[in-house]
């Protein structure tokens, strides 16, 4: 049993021993969890993956005569005005006005750069502030604070994505190629700093912490914090960080966002800090979620741990699939290092917690109005089969009264679609089996869909009736034109 | 060797690539192709050793050829996370042993899809 003050002690007398969480999980096997707090003070653990919720509050001091902001861009990127006259809060993934491929992040990244950027600001015009406008430009030895401070940052794990439909989607998970072409996650596993600390022990509100090159603090939970899927929100002074551990990026069809690099030292003060610590990748599980399916609730395609998804392929339907982490894990293992090293150096003393964060999972959906799913106004499709005949599809529109009859196989499996006008055409062309007349490329919808995501497919394919399938393709119904519109009164 | 085929509306209607491989006898890939009404553009590989004889029977028939040396590079804004890896038909990008990103580039069919996938845009074709 260490206490952390003891620990700072050496520090402070150079006698200090730290580990990288890498190096640390070896250890632990040779010399077991006891050994280890002999032997180890401090554990370093690091991250760096893009990190949407991050951002910087600035205070840019008074012009003259003073203004106070009623919009500012900084960049042309804007920030948010709201508070007190010249201080703003810029966002990572605010998109610029005039520059593509360019955002808050951009921005952020350039300050620390050492380069200046254009500020401009409207005023409100008031008796204590009557400026109106303002142009000029700052670099950050210009103004008097810019403080990162991050809503949600570090997250513990994340889902990893894939992507089961027929269409490329550009999401904040990446590329993710059509028919399950690629999967990509994030995070970095068992270096990551939560998952070496889950029941949240020495990572607290006051944890003293690398951020980005400077010394940060955990100022509490991250937004969206629910264990085992832990966040962190966190704070640190961007004149004091280094470009080298924070890089502005962006995602085509998102928006931009930004590479943080998070380092933080675990005490090693028992044995059941040094057990966390022995945490391994194949211990770390996750699921593979479906983008495909544009909803909250994405479905589930497989459980999986980081030590497969870190192998470079997993299995998805008897497939393997190549995986991209989005996560730098030479940037991570650089910033333990660079962290081991301020500490050895006596330059990074650690904190106790003043207070530890949630460990129950909690996380609430957004309160909404009820929104109607395909579920629910879809009808049970009449089908036929691809070796019946073009009489017997004929005969079953006209006995039971529809426009579409899905073709199914022997298992239920979507093969096709005919409709009236394909029988029209099996007239004039004398064709005589379904399979023959059928269109093979079906426009489909899953039942948890939106009826929203159901209209826009019918308006853009300019069709009137969509089957309804599963995952593996099986038809469940169908929604037809008509019955959206008598639901949405049109 | 790779070439970048460009092919005018006379040229386009043309079965030039098989009277190439049929005349020179060599394999040759087709790696990329964008093929109009009034014109199109191909990528193909041809084995080194026959390029020369396929070259000849590419420019005798009129087609604008153009040797593709150059393939996908990287710049400083690469963080090594390895958004890159999944995306590439070829797999030009792997891990070294120092968890950094390499480029084999000779595998490169320029295809493009990787430059619009790195979240720090670090890849470009060189011109």
């Amino acid at each position: 049993m260490k206490t952390i003050e003891e620990i700072n002690e050496k520090i402070r007398r150079g006698d200090v021993c730290v580990v990288t969480a890498e190096e640390v999980k070896e250890m632990i096997s040779e010399l077991g969890p006891e050994g280890v707090v002999k032997e180890v003070d401090v554990v370093t653990t690091g991250t760096f993956g893009a990190m949407c919720s991050t951002g910087a509050v600035f205070n840019f001091g008074h012009a003259d005569p003073p203004i106070k902001f009623k919009k500012v861009w900084l960049n042309g990127v804007e920030a948010y005005a709201g508070l007190a006259a010249v201080d703003a809060f810029l966002g990572a993934t605010k998109p610029s006005e005039t520059r593509e491929f360019y955002g808050g992040s951009h921005v952020i990244e350039e300050l620390v750069s050492g380069k200046e950027v254009e500020l401009k600001a409207l005023g409100y015009g008031t008796d204590c502030y009557p400026r109106k406008e303002i142009e000029t430009s700052v670099s950050l030895e210009d103004i008097n604070q810019a403080e990162m401070i991050n809503p949600r940052n570090a997250y513990q794990r994340y889902r990893a994505a894939t992507n089961s439909s027929d269409r490329l989607l550009r999401t904040y998970m990446g590329t993710l190629l059509p028919n399950y072409g690629n999967v990509t996650f994030a995070g970095t596993g068992e270096i990551s700093p939560l998952n070496n600390d889950p029941e949240y022990r020495t990572i607290g509100i006051g944890t003293r912490i690398f951020l980005c090159g400077a010394k940060g603090y955990v100022i509490g939970e991250g937004t969206q914090h629910s264990p085992p899927f832990g966040t962190l929100m966190v704070k640190g002074n961007l004149k004091e960080m280094k470009p080298e551990f924070l890089k502005a990026c962006y995602f085509p069809g998102y928006a931009p966002s930004i590479y943080v690099g998070i380092g933080i030292p675990i005490p090693v003060l028992d044995g059941e800090i040094a057990k966390a610590l022995a945490v391994r990748d194949s211990e770390i599980k996750t699921t593979i979620i479906d983008f495909g399916v544009a909803r909250r609730v994405r479905p589930v395609v497989r459980e999986v741990s980081y030590a497969e998804l870190k192998s470079g392929k997993v299995e998805i339907n008897g497939e393997d699939v190549r995986v991209s982490p989005l996560s730098s894990f030479y940037v991570a293992e650089k910033i333990m290092r660079e962290l081991k090293r301020m500490i050895e150096r006596g330059e990074f003393l650690l904190t106790a917690p003043v207070e530890r964060l949630k460990r129950e999972e909690v996380f609430r959906p957004m309160k909404q109005k009820e929104i109607k799913v395909v579920k629910d106004v879809m009808v049970k499709a009449v089908t036929i089969g691809e070796d019946a005949s073009v009489e017997d599809a004929a005969r079953l529109l006209i006995e039971k009264n529809v426009n579409h009859l899905p073709v199914v196989d022997g298992e239920g499996v979507l093969r096709g679609i005919v409709t009236s006008w394909d029988i029209a055409k099996a007239v004039f062309r004398k064709s005589n089996r379904v399979r023959d007349i059928m269109t093979r490329e079906v426009v489909t919808v899953y039942p948890e869909d939106p009826i929203a995501i159901a209209v826009s497919k019918l308006e853009k394919h300019d069709i009137s009736a969509l089957p309804v399938i599963d995952g593996k393709r099986k038809v469940l119904g169908i929604v037809t034109s008509e019955a959206l519109s008598k639901l949405l009164g049109r | 060797m790779l070439f970048l085929l460009r092919f005018d509306s006379k040229t386009v209607r043309e079965p030039i690539i098989s009277r190439a491989a049929i005349e020179t006898g060599a394999l040759i890939n087709i790696l990329r192709a964008d093929v109009g009404a009034r014109k199109g553009e191909l990528i193909v590989e041809v084995p080194d050793e026959r390029a020369e004889g396929v070259l000849e029977v590419f420019r005798r028939m009129g087609v604008e050829v153009q040797e593709i040396t150059k393939s996908i590079a990287r710049n400083e804004n690469c963080v090594h996370c390895g958004a890159c890896i999944s995306i590439c038909p070829t797999e030009v990008f792997h891990f070294n042993g120092e968890k950094r990103i390499e480029l084999r580039a000779e595998r490169c069919i320029h295809c493009g899809a990787c430059i619009k996938a790195c979240p720090t845009m670090a890849l470009y074709f060189p011109l």
